[in-house]
């Protein structure tokens, strides 16, 4: 296959960057589509240019590193037929000849680094603020001793396979981080250690949302429709029923 | 934003109801108007009372759901300040995408609705003073009005399609994917219910099936 490309290449954070066209040769289509971004690299290295920085880890879907904005939709989600990461689209769901946007995620909480690669510990600080349980470190109880009801369970265990990568924030319309925000809100509210902390958690995590400089949700949904976790819309809800309870609560005031 | 814009919506049903009063004849439709403005919650309070605390309540609704609305811009373009060279939608609906837009013209046909029919500063066909039904009757005579206020319905009800859909789910009501679907159609529900009950009065008059 051959891929025309446009590429953001911004070098440093206080530059101004701009898209850049290049053409892929031998691109086949069981590449992923950051090995055809290796590819290029490696072209471009060899030509003595400098090769495009893309964030990557585990390239099996499962880190959150990786992600770019292909053809304006985040991952690439409008090319591919299933919800993924950048790392497990592949060149067959592109056509031979075909010209892709290659774009870093746009935010103004996730300042661009170099390139396709964008400076996400907004995210960390989010979960430093309350995306953890308190518990005193000693021997594991007994694991029959705090049961689990299935149910909730299951939806803890659904909302805990947000990897982070922040595909939600560079597809709302706002920059809003509340997909990621309510998957961890989630998570922890529903399972039994996560209860002590809910309410306070839920204020100061979503506290340091805004402190942040992520937009506010207006309940668009384009985040669910990008999140290769298929994170479902309904995990905001559950964050604002808990936000409401907090406000008639001692805890936390 | 969701509070104060379902305040709005339930004051629309409300609205939208009493205008199909105008079907039941002018003393009818006269009558009710005289007792929106006087007798309501009279004799517990003095007569024309009520209608001015109910005005401020809108007005205090209206100008939070504004003031809201501007807040949110303004943290959406700060949080988006360079833009993407393209951009894919993939499950915005039209009416979510002009909320903002939207939301600033349906204010500037509010503003021409209260001169009209409120301040009666600015009269269609109708001189200052005439009863309420004669208002209706004689500016929803002439084609150009009803086809301004059909514009002004529609975008109001494209704005309730999302907005209801939105307020709700804000306050904690969309537990399921099913309860998503549930949730926007009420929202169409409420927005068809809405455009259906403000249209046909006008448009009854413009016919000339009331008169
Ligand atoms: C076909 C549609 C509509 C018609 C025929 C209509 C008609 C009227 C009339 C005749 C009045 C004055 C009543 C009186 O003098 O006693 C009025 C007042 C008012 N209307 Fe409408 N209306 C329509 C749609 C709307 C919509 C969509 C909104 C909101 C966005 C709205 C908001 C108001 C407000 C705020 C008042 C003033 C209430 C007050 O005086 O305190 N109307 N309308
Ligand atoms: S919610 Fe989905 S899109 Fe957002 S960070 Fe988590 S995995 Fe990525
Ligand atoms: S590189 Fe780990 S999810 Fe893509």
């Amino acid at each position: 296959m051959i891929i025309n490309l446009r590429v953001w290449r911004q070098a440093n954070a206080q530059s101004a960057g701009k898209m850049v066209s290049y053409r892929v040769e031998n691109v086949s289509e069981d590449m992923s589509f950051l090995e055809m971004l290796d590819l290029l690299n490696e072209d471009l290295t060899v030509k003595g240019e400098e090769p495009i920085a893309f964030d990557h880890d585990c390239r099996e879907g499962i880190c959150g590193m990786c992600g770019v904005v292909i053809n304006g939709a985040a991952h690439g989600r409008a090319s591919s037929p299933v919800p993924t990461t950048t790392c497990q689209l592949h060149m067959r769901s592109f056509a031979d000849g075909a010209t892709i946007d290659v774009e870093p995620w746009r935010a103004g909480a996730f300042p661009v680094i170099k390139d396709l690669v964008v400076d996400r510990t907004a995210f960390d600080r989010i979960i430093q603020a309350g995306g953890f349980i308190s518990i005193n470190a000693g021997s594991a109880p007994e694991a029959h001793s705090v049961p689990a009801p299935k149910i909730q369970a299951d939806r803890a265990f659904d909302a805990a396979t947000c990897i982070g990568c922040g595909a939600c924030v560079a597809a709302c319309p706002n920059g809003s981080g509340m997909l990621f925000t309510a998957a961890k809100i989630t998570h922890l509210a529903m399972l039994p250690q996560g209860q002590p902390e809910r309410y306070t958690r839920v204020k100061t995590m979503l506290a340091q949302h805004d402190a942040d400089g992520f937009g506010g949700c207006t309940n668009i949904g384009e985040c669910a429709a990008v999140c290769p976790k298929s994170i479902p819309l309904d995990t905001i809800s559950a964050l604002n029923r808990d936000l409401m309870k907090s406000l008639f609560r001692k805890d936390g005031k | 934003m969701a509070i104060t814009g379902l305040i709005m919506v339930g004051f629309l049903l409300m609205h939208m109801y009493g205008n199909l009063k105008v079907f039941l004849g002018a003393d009818s439709f006269n009558h009710y108007a005289e007792w929106l403005k006087g007798d309501i919650l009279y004799p517990l309070v003095p007569s024309g009372v009520f209608i001015w605390v109910f005005r401020v309540f809108l007005l205090v609704a209206i100008v939070a759901h504004i003031w809201s609305a501007a807040v949110l811009t303004g943290r959406a373009h700060a949080a988006r300040s360079s833009k993407y060279a393209v951009t894919k939608r993939l499950s915005q609906t039209y009416a979510a995408r002009t909320m903002r837009w939207g939301g600033v013209i349906l204010a500037g046909f509010l503003v021409f609705h209260l001169l009209q029919f409120t301040a009666q500063v600015v009269t269609t066909g109708f001189q200052a003073g005439a009863t309420p039904y004669d208002m209706v009757i004689a500016s929803f005579s002439q084609w150009w009005v009803t086809l301004a206020y059909a514009v002004w319905v529609a975008i109001v009800c494209l704005h309730v399609r999302h907005g209801v859909w939105s307020a709700l789910t804000t306050l904690g009501a969309n537990t399921s994917p099913k309860a998503r679907a549930f949730l926007n159609g009420l929202a169409w529900v409420i927005a068809i219910v809405l455009f259906v009950g403000f249209m046909i009065m006008p448009l009854a008059v413009q016919f000339g099936w009331v008169k």
